[in-house]
């Protein structure tokens, strides 16, 4: 468990961290929290040249208020991410996700960009991020540019971001109106990744509801939304039934794949199951 | 349970035993800060790599190690042909029939690699990171053999075979029939009388031991002879083993135990790495050491469990057991290793159960695969065997419509009818199985508990509720010898002891058995402080090194405290008649007329003339005034090998929720009841049920070892084997019942497996319980969400498991430590 030999940069800003990709060479590795370059490393599976570390670089921590939207720096740490405040009023998709994250250790070390740079398809950030719209800001040497989360995560581990960029902050716009959020994880033990999961956002208006965003976690490559289940709530009614029965349309359009924990008429029809599930906590019923 | 640590102001020295003393060495052994063996450094110390097969069966064509060589740092590379002709074969000490096949199981392949991850070439480098770079530089060219996986087909004619030159992969064929031996009726017979007969299939999987501490040795050579440390369960058996391996005379090679970070039947082995390591350090003349990575030690570490049971049980209508005739294929995988063919057997005596069959035969095969190695994994045989019978209680309760516990107390051996002697032959000293199952079924509130259940059927609730029991015994201390001898066992099931009485007072325990987690320091402190009156504090436990502890059969089989501990009281004894004889010259008294309490000798009738047993031991240092005649010493030692078996026994009923939606099993309510005998340290105890239970319930819920079509090993990291946290484990309400054991004078039974051997059935019975008005009849271990929703959706037992791994790590979990890249590792995007 000893990664081949590799270069190390340790900038401490988004310029110097940029040019030191740059500088790097072939073979480039950002690292965010590393609790998953750390294991392919140490496994060899994977020997960059150089590893660019951006624990050094203060300006990517914290979460911040910026009117319509918070932001989140790509170096907060999960744990950070939980505490905070602005997290748990404007996001409590990702609070909830966030807890269920691996174990106490991982989530003081992991960081929230760093999960969704990565991109794994069983990873519990990009469904939250995708559900909630977020906007993910990247650095390069040519400047910043934003880019949605519906076309960030391309396919499996694989990103929008263009070689030599960095992730720098995520922006999560404040929902106007009353919504009620829930995050339903499916794993065989606690600090597993999902099997399957569910990031369910719910607005409820005069008895019905109004709007439901719904992320699916590790049900194809990328994270997907279940659009056929979020069609057939707009306007429904806030009844058990009629979650029950546009739960039934959330495994539509899904790609998973087939594993050890779970082959992928089984996660299609969990995707289902937990869709009801999140929907109902999300919705208050 | 409050831990006392103070001792009484009545006067009289309170009991050490039965207290719940905390741990001595868990200060030292939580915090690290003690001698494991990969913490030892020594001047010149060089380090060694394995270069380990990625293919499960091929014939090895060429091996180019020019390269690594001539790597940084590098002072050799050893392949198999290189040490071919001193690496002789590592052990198989159980030869379970006379016509066993052993094809022998070298420590580095030469010519032929039967398993993924066996050893192919080691790599000896002056850090630990050049020897793992320059593995990935030794070039093995291989030419690819059908593996084979499957041990129904690897016997079927016309096989594929592991090893060349053997006439099938079958390597024993081992029977024990009741009617044969006298010790039953005819099976056959019994079977053709009946009423009811059931049939199931049974599959117990591999499993992993997963210890803690991954393996680790180092050698020192000095002149000609070898100091090894290794991180082992077993240094005696590995001191003798490595001698008679490599031809090195016994008395040149010691071998140390430091502290150990479990090992729960995983360190039992001679494994391929100590002798590599051996060999390695006596080729570059300077000391070497090797530690195993966590995929190493998944990979080729041996493994557990693997077993198809074919059970038959014969009843008549009112619930009698008649007789029970189990067929059983065992997986040896590609070698044997110390004990590999010997696990089975060690179960076929248990199958019966606490019920008294009057008809038994038992037979098994040991099947060769193209996979690693299994033996002894905490339990060993007991909790495969206990599996199936108490599965198979369970389906005649339902074949005959009665209560399963109805079934049980019915057929089980009564209080009054100890000791009873089995249709297995072995005598049980002990028990008390109605009132454990009483205590347990007021532990989980049963009748509670049927009633939620009937009411979540009637309302057709989809969490549906189930309950499981599993009333068992083993058979603890594997010994007595002679009994050993019978089966062909290579070695005996003696242990040894010795005190040492220093003239400050203190106390010195050796004992041959070898702690790597058990708390023996504490136990041995307890039961010394009670036989010599010493404090407990005053005690010191030394054990695990050769030079030490001469002689000694080491730690499994729960055999410490039942055949160690009683050794440890067996020199005591002599302690104090010793220093009786000393106090006597002191005293200027008759032996006859001493009274020794509370580590005083005092004149029986004279008040106020007394001599403590720590001044007789200061009276031997300066032997200025001793018993003509006498040796200057009351140290002694003693070596015990008990008369029987004990047998622990116990009634463990799981509560169990099965979310038929998702298929999740959660486990609502655990509550056990053991009976062990007499307890020397109800905290120890305790915490030895905690773990056993969770390793028990981690078989009947997320633990296995998962191979690919192709033979590699899918489940070759933590994402995939899973093995449960406390996070994932229910509380559990644990009780005991004391009838104490016959086979010595402490009436200890073991308790070290207990928990492991069962909780497996009662946790799948549960699950069945819960499920099985919804027409479910069976579901393969471990019982995965999927698996108990294939089961509810189309009957079946759930099947098989899809193969790839997660994709966790850019699936990490099929590489070898060879580092071989992959297309998915070269991954896209930060992270």
């Amino acid at each position: 468990m000893i990664p081949a030999p590799f270069a190390y940069a340790r900038p401490t800003t988004v310029d110097e961290a940029v040019q030191a990709i740059a500088e790097g060479g072939e073979d480039v590795k950002v690292m965010a929290g590393g609790q998953s370059l750390i294991p392919v490393m140490r496994l060899r599976l994977a020997a960059p040249e150089t590893v660019v570390d951006l624990g050094r670089v203060a300006e990517l921590r914290g979460v911040r208020d910026d009117g319509d939207a918070i932001v989140i720096g790509a170096m907060t740490t999960h744990a950070q991410v939980l505490a905070d405040p602005l997290v748990r009023q404007h996001a409590p998709l990702v609070a909830a996700a966030t807890e269920t994250v691996a174990d106490r250790q991982t989530r003081h070390r992991g960081t929230f960009g760093g999960a969704l740079a990565h991109a794994d398809p069983a990873g519990d950030l990009p469904a939250c991020a995708l559900a909630l719209d977020a906007e993910l800001v990247v650095a390069g040497l040519g400047g910043r540019r934003t880019v949605p989360a519906a076309e960030f995560f391309v396919d499996y581990l694989t990103t929008a971001l263009e070689e030599g960029e960095i992730l720098v902050e995520v922006r999560i716009p404040k929902l106007p109106g009353e919504w009620g959020m829930h995050y339903e994880k499916f794993q065989r033990v606690a600090q597993a990744w999902s099997i399957v999961a569910v990031a369910a956002a719910v607005r409820r208006e005069d008895g019905h509801i109004a709007e439901a965003r719904i992320g699916l976690t590790n049900m194809g490559p990328t994270p997907l939304r279940a659009t056929a289940t979020e069609a057939a709530l707009a306007g429904a009614d806030a009844t058990v039934e009629a979650v029950a029965a546009a739960a039934g349309h959330a495994a539509e359009g899904t790609s998973p794949s087939s594993d050890l924990n779970a082959q992928a008429d089984y996660r299609q029809h969990l995707a289902q199951v937990l869709t009801r599930r999140a929907v109902l906590r999300a919705a208050g019923l | 349970m409050t831990v006392t640590e103070d001792r009484a102001a009545t006067g009289a020295p309170e009991k050490e035993v039965g207290k719940p003393r905390r741990r001595k060495e868990d200060a030292r052994l939580i915090t690290g800060r003690t001698l494991w063996t990969d913490n030892l450094v020594l001047p010149g110390l060089l380090h060694m790599s394995v270069v380990r097969s990625p293919v499960a069966h091929a014939r090895i064509t060429g091996i180019d190690v020019s390269a690594a060589q001539q790597a940084p740092g590098v002072l050799a590379v050893l392949t198999g042909r290189d040490l071919a002709d001193e690496q002789g074969s590592l052990p198989c000490a159980w030869p379970v029939t006379p016509d066993m096949v052993n094809p022998g199981a070298p420590a580095v392949a030469v010519d032929q690699v039967n398993h993924v991850g066996e050893a192919v070439a080691v790599v000896v480098a002056r850090s630990r990171a050049a020897a793992a770079d320059a593995l990935e530089l030794v070039d093995v060219d291989y030419e690819p053999l059908p593996p084979v996986l499957d041990m129904e087909a690897a016997l079927a004619e016309g096989a594929d075979l592991v090893h060349p030159g053997t006439a099938s992969n079958r390597s024993y064929h081992w029977v024990f029939d009741g009617g044969e031996a006298g010790t039953a009726a005819d099976t056959e017979q019994a079977f053709a009388d009946a009423e009811v007969v059931v049939s199931r299939r049974f599959v117990q999987q591999r499993l992993i031991p997963a210890f803690m501490e991954p393996r680790s040795v180092v050698v020192q050579p000095q002149g000609d002879n070898y100091t090894v440390w290794s991180a082992t369960q077993v240094p005696h058996i590995l001191r003798l083993m490595l001698s008679m391996v490599t031809g090195i005379p016994e008395h040149k090679v010691k071998v140390i135990a430091p502290d150990v970070g479990g090992g729960f039947g995983g360190k039992l082995q001679v494994t391929p790495e100590e002798v590599l390591t051996l060999l390695a350090a006596r080729r570059v003349g300077r000391p070497v050491k090797w530690t195993e990575t966590r995929s190493e030690s998944l990979m080729s570490a041996h493994h557990g469990r693997d077993q198809i049971q074919y059970i038959d049980i014969a009843a008549d209508r009112e619930g009698n057991v008649k007789g029970l005739r189990c067929r059983i294929l065992a997986d040896m995988g590609a070698y044997l290793r110390l004990i590999t063919p010997g696990v089975p057997v060690l179960g076929a005596f248990m199958f019966i159960g606490i019920y008294k069959f009057p008809a038994y035969r038992f037979e098994c095969d040991g099947v060769f695969t193209t996979k690693t190695p299994t033996d002894a994994y905490r339990g060993a045989g007991r909790p495969e065997a206990t599996f199936a019978i108490e599965r198979i209680m369970d389906e005649l309760a339902v074949e005959l419509g009665m209560d399963p516990l109805e079934v049980r107390r019915k057929n089980w051996i009564r209080a009054e009818e100890f000791p009873f002697t089995t249709a297995a032959g072995l005598e049980y000293d002990s028990g008390d199985y109605e009132a454990a199952t009483q205590k347990a079924l007021e532990l989980i509130g049963y009748d509670e508990l049927r009633a939620e259940q009937r009411r979540r059927r009637e309302s057709g609730d989809p969490v549906q509720l189930g309950i499981g029991f599993s009333t068992f015994t083993e058979m603890c201390g594997i010994a007595p010898s002679r009994v050993l001898g019978s089966l062909s066992y290579g070695a005996g099931g003696w242990e040894q002891a010795s005190i040492r009485m220093l003239p400050t007072g203190k106390v010195e325990v050796v004992t041959g058995t070898s702690p790597h987690g058990q708390g023996h320091e504490t136990a041995w402190s307890q039961i010394v402080a009670d036989q010599l009156g010493v404090p407990f504090e005053d005690v010191e436990v030394l054990h695990g090194d050769t030079a030490v502890s001469a002689r000694g059969l080491d730690t499994y089989g729960s055999r410490s405290l039942v055949v160690g501990g009683v050794a440890v009281v067996k020199a005591a004894e002599k302690v104090v008649a010793k220093a009786r004889r000393v106090a006597a010259h002191l005293l200027e008294a008759s032996e006859d007329d001493l009274d020794f309490a509370g580590g005083s000798f005092s004149v029986r009738g004279t008040p106020g003339t007394s001599v403590s047993i720590q001044e007789v031991s200061l009276a031997c240092f300066t032997s200025h005034n001793f018993p003509e005649g006498m040796e200057p010493s009351i140290d002694a030692e003693a070596t015990f090998d008990p008369e029987n078996f004990s047998f622990p026994h116990g009634t463990h009923i799981c509560a169990a929720e099965v979310d038929t939606e998702t298929g999740r099993v959660t486990i609502r309510k655990y509550a056990c009841v053991d009976d062990i005998g007499e307890i020397v340290n109800p905290l120890i105890v305790e915490g030895q049920v905690h773990g056993g239970l969770a390793q028990g319930i981690a078989q009947a819920l997320y633990e296995e070892a998962v191979y690919d079509a192709d033979g590699n090993l899918t489940t070759g990291t933590f994402v995939d084997y899973l093995v449960p946290s406390a996070a994932d484990l229910p509380h559990f309400d644990t009780g005991n019942t004391v009838s104490p054991a016959l086979a010595n004078p402490l009436g200890a039974k073991g308790v070290g497996e207990a928990g492991t051997i069962a909780s497996t059935p009662a946790v799948v019975n549960a699950a069945l319980d819960a499920v099985r008005h919804l027409g479910v009849t069976d579901i393969r271990m471990p019982l995965t969400p999927e698996r108990v929703w294939r089961a509810l959706q189309g009957g079946g037992d759930g099947g098989d498991r899809a193969t790839a791994g997660t994709t966790a790590y850019g699936g990490a979990q099929t590489e070898t430590t060879a580092g071989v890249s992959t297309p998915q590792s070269s991954l896209g995007g930060d992270r």
